[in-house]
């Protein structure tokens, strides 16, 4: 009995020293959510028809598109994933400038060939266009002023030009995107490659450089574009020639814009209001309980560090729902315990001795704590799909927190008390024989 | 030991007829708000779609001018309440029919230039189409439907030892329900009285609070199923009774734990989130209540053949 005590008691160490090391790492940041750093969230929806079925692929373009422009508005976070078939949601958080993201996200992309002759631009460059000479989405800063001025190309070709666009791969297993021309665009293609021989053309999307080919060769029909690619970098090349502006036509379901104070007002009061709260609740346990009490209290630093090194490890955003769901794990918790301790004390004035109504306690008292973990399990599990179908990420936070909460409570308020509770009381059940009000019976 | 038994399960009709009472308060408040306003209670744009605008401006501003510029980009029936503290007068919220994301832009610049500067970094705005506002909706009713109806068959599994662990289940959804009722009915007279509102966080807020009325309510229950195992002879009365009582001890310490923290939050606390702890509140003394109160009874009411169509079950 004691060696399996000692055994778990080791564990508990690793496990606390594991969760500090985690606490203190910074490569594993706390993310908070919109709500508490201010932010976007953008909710697309394909503007189409009930019945037109979308295919996958066009959403997925969408996705990528999206991505690329909102990469160049320098977020540091950004999150855009696609929900159900037919919609996008975007999370800015931290950003300054909703309005020109909302533009810049609903905008059609431009896809140009333009003449940059000898010069090979790097991928990411910024330049201006004959097409259309208005600044390239990333030359601006987030306050959406102009940072630099880029030099003016020559438009050979837009993306509208183009028929189809492929990844192949050479006898040297290089990637490389082949595409087609449609007529039109075939003649002026040829007529340009001829006159520009060993020249560049460069590739630009949204007037941003994705990539600066040398012309070996005269084109007309289809041509091939070679770089140094990776497998997906040639897929997204060839995404792009194919689908320059987004594939399907998205409307803006709803927006969500949280100034960046609000939220940092409303969670300081909060936290501080809820470590008041905790603080009282870990006195209650001291005084009502006495030792045991105290050694709960133990097992809930313990609680609380495993669950924020969960949070850090698993990079949980916290949203205000989130924290509560926390909090309402940590009561329950709190209330495993009182349940062991309350049946503890039931054994005791019907006459058994200490380390028999230990044990009777922790076990008499383990189904009924089962049994309402599991149906919170089970509520939060209906939560967590609830929020994942519907973009409604604010209830899905509470779910996650509450149910690591729950599965972790589970842990510290059984196992680790009971580590607890057997080595202290079962080492000084003779000691304490004569000084029951220590035990609080 | 127990000479004198305080006995919870006699006096079962008092406590049925109170809970009556408190419900009836609540379905009043949501039927008057039904035929007043067309809604049960008032939604938040995430249910009923629309924009909800929280501006906060560097002065205080008058209720009227926010009023005027809404009305001149056709929000005539925008509806605007005071937020914070109310003798600043410089925070509002404005609801109003769906908007575009420019045309927001465009009413928080005329708000910036007519009434007074707006404080960007303390401004939100939120706006749901009403067709996402609709699948929210339904999606919720949907998720409460399964979690009760899966919950339901859990403790009938759980229970599965003791005769008749359908009512057990059906007992513990019951008082479940009982208190999402009493919620609804607080946030609808709330809703009247003070313009509050059910969003999603007010969801989360029901769903805790269905949570923790279950366990409360396992807990008396499981009890039970332990006493009718140790003493199979004994009267149900008071066997139920008994097992209140002994549970009764941690039912009130835990009460008193989760009050120490709602009540920290309510004092301190900051105060977008006030309606969300207040429904906490409401909705864990409820849950306390309708285990001891009606989960309990119910379950001998029901042994006992009182409950109207189910005398001739089990």
């Amino acid at each position: 009995m004691k060696q399996r005590d000692l055994g778990w008691l080791l564990a508990i160490i690793v496990l606390v020293g594991i969760s500090v090391w985690l606490g203190l790492n910074p490569n594993y940041p706390i993310q908070p959510g919109l709500d508490l750093q201010g932010g976007l969230q953008v909710l697309l929806a394909a503007d189409v028809p009930e019945e037109t079925v979308i295919e996958r692929e066009q959403i997925d373009t969408a996705r990528q598109i999206i991505s690329q422009r909102v990469n160049a508005l320098g977020v540091a976070e950004p999150l855009i994933q696609i929900d159900g078939d037919r919609r996008i949601i975007i999370e800015l958080p931290g950003i300054e400038n909703p309005e020109q993201a909302i533009e810049l996200i609903q905008g059609t992309a431009l896809l140009e060939f333009i003449d940059t002759g000898t010069q090979s631009l790097p991928e990411g460059t910024c330049v201006r266009t004959s097409m259309n000479t208005g600044p390239s989405p990333c030359e601006l800063n987030e306050v959406g002023q102009t940072i630099s001025q880029p030099q003016t190309y020559e438009t050979v070709l837009t993306g509208a030009g183009l028929e189809s666009a492929t990844v192949q791969s050479d006898t040297f297993n290089n990637y490389l995107v082949a595409f087609d021309l449609e007529s039109e665009a075939s003649e002026i293609f040829e007529q340009f490659t001829a006159t520009h021989q060993g020249q560049f053309l460069t590739i630009v999307l949204d007037k941003q450089v994705i990539s600066s080919p040398r012309i070996e060769s005269t084109i007309r029909d289809a041509g091939s574009i070679t770089g140094d690619f990776t497998l997906e970098e040639a897929q997204n090349l060839a995404l792009q020639l194919q689908f320059g502006s987004l594939p399907i036509p998205l409307r803006i379901e709803s927006t969500r814009q949280i100034g960046a104070t609000l939220g940092a007002e409303s969670i300081e009061a909060s936290v501080e209001a809820g470590a008041i709260g905790v603080s009282i609740v870990l006195l209650f346990m001291l005084v009502y309980y006495r030792l045991p009490g105290g050694l709960a209290d133990l097992a809930l630093i313990v609680y609380a560090l495993l669950n924020f090194a969960i949070f850090k490890w698993l990079g949980v955003t916290l949203t205000l729902p989130a924290i509560t769901g926390f909090l309402l794990s940590t009561g329950m918790a709190v209330d495993a315990n009182i349940l062991v301790f309350e049946r503890i004390k039931e054994e005791i004035r019907r006459g058994l001795n200490l380390t028999e109504a230990v044990e009777i306690g922790f076990n008499r008292a383990w189904t009924s704590i089962r049994d309402s973990n599991v149906a919170t399990l089970v509520i939060c599990f209906i939560l967590w799909s609830f929020g994942r179908n519907f973009g409604a990420s604010i209830v899905q936070g509470f779910a996650v927190t509450l149910a690591i909460g729950v599965m972790i409570s589970m842990f510290t308020a059984v196992i680790v008390t009971r580590t607890f509770v057997r080595l202290v009381i079962g080492g000084a059940a003779d000691w304490l024989k004569s000084r029951k009000w220590l035990l609080g019976v | 030991m127990f000479n004198f038994m305080f006995n919870f399960v006699q006096r079962r009709r008092i406590y049925f007829i109170f809970s009556g009472v408190v419900i009836t308060l609540g379905i009043l408040s949501i039927i008057y708000s039904l035929v007043a306003t067309g809604q049960p209670f008032r939604l938040s744009v995430d249910f009923r779609g629309g924009t909800r605008f929280e501006i906060r401006f560097d002065e205080a501003v008058r209720e009227s001018q926010i009023r005027e510029v809404f009305a001149d980009f056709d929000h005539a029936g925008a509806d605007v309440t005071a937020l914070g503290d109310e003798t600043a007068a410089n925070f509002w919220q404005v609801r109003t029919e769906f908007t575009t994301p420019e045309e927001s832009q465009e009413i928080i610049a005329a708000l910036s230039d007519r009434v007074a500067p707006v404080d960007d970094d303390a401004t939100s705005v939120q706006s749901v189409s009403p067709t996402i506002g609709a699948e929210v909706t339904r999606a919720a009713f949907v998720a409460i439907s399964i979690a009760a109806i899966i919950i339901l068959f859990y403790i009938m599994f759980s229970f599965r030892q003791v005769p008749n662990s359908i009512r057990f289940g059906a007992c513990a959804v019951a008082a479940m329900l009982h208190d999402l009722t009493i919620i609804f009915g607080f946030i609808s007279i709330m809703g009247l009285l003070f313009g509050w509102e059910v969003d999603a966080l007010f969801l989360t807020a029901a769903l805790t609070v269905a949570g923790f009325s279950l366990q409360d309510t396992i807990v008396v229950f499981d009890r039970i199923r332990e006493n009718s195992q140790k003493r199979p002879n004994e009267n149900y009365e008071r066997l139920v009774n008994r097992s209140v009582l002994e549970t009764i001890h941690r039912s009130l310490a835990t009460q008193l734990n989760a009050m120490f923290v709602l009540v920290a939050i309510i004092l301190f606390g900051g105060d977008s989130i006030r309606p969300f702890i207040a429904v906490l509140f409401i909705g864990l003394l409820s849950g306390t209540y309708s285990s001891i109160f009606n989960a309990v009874p119910l379950l001998v009411a029901w042994e006992k053949g009182e409950i109207p169509f189910l005398r001739r079950a089990g």
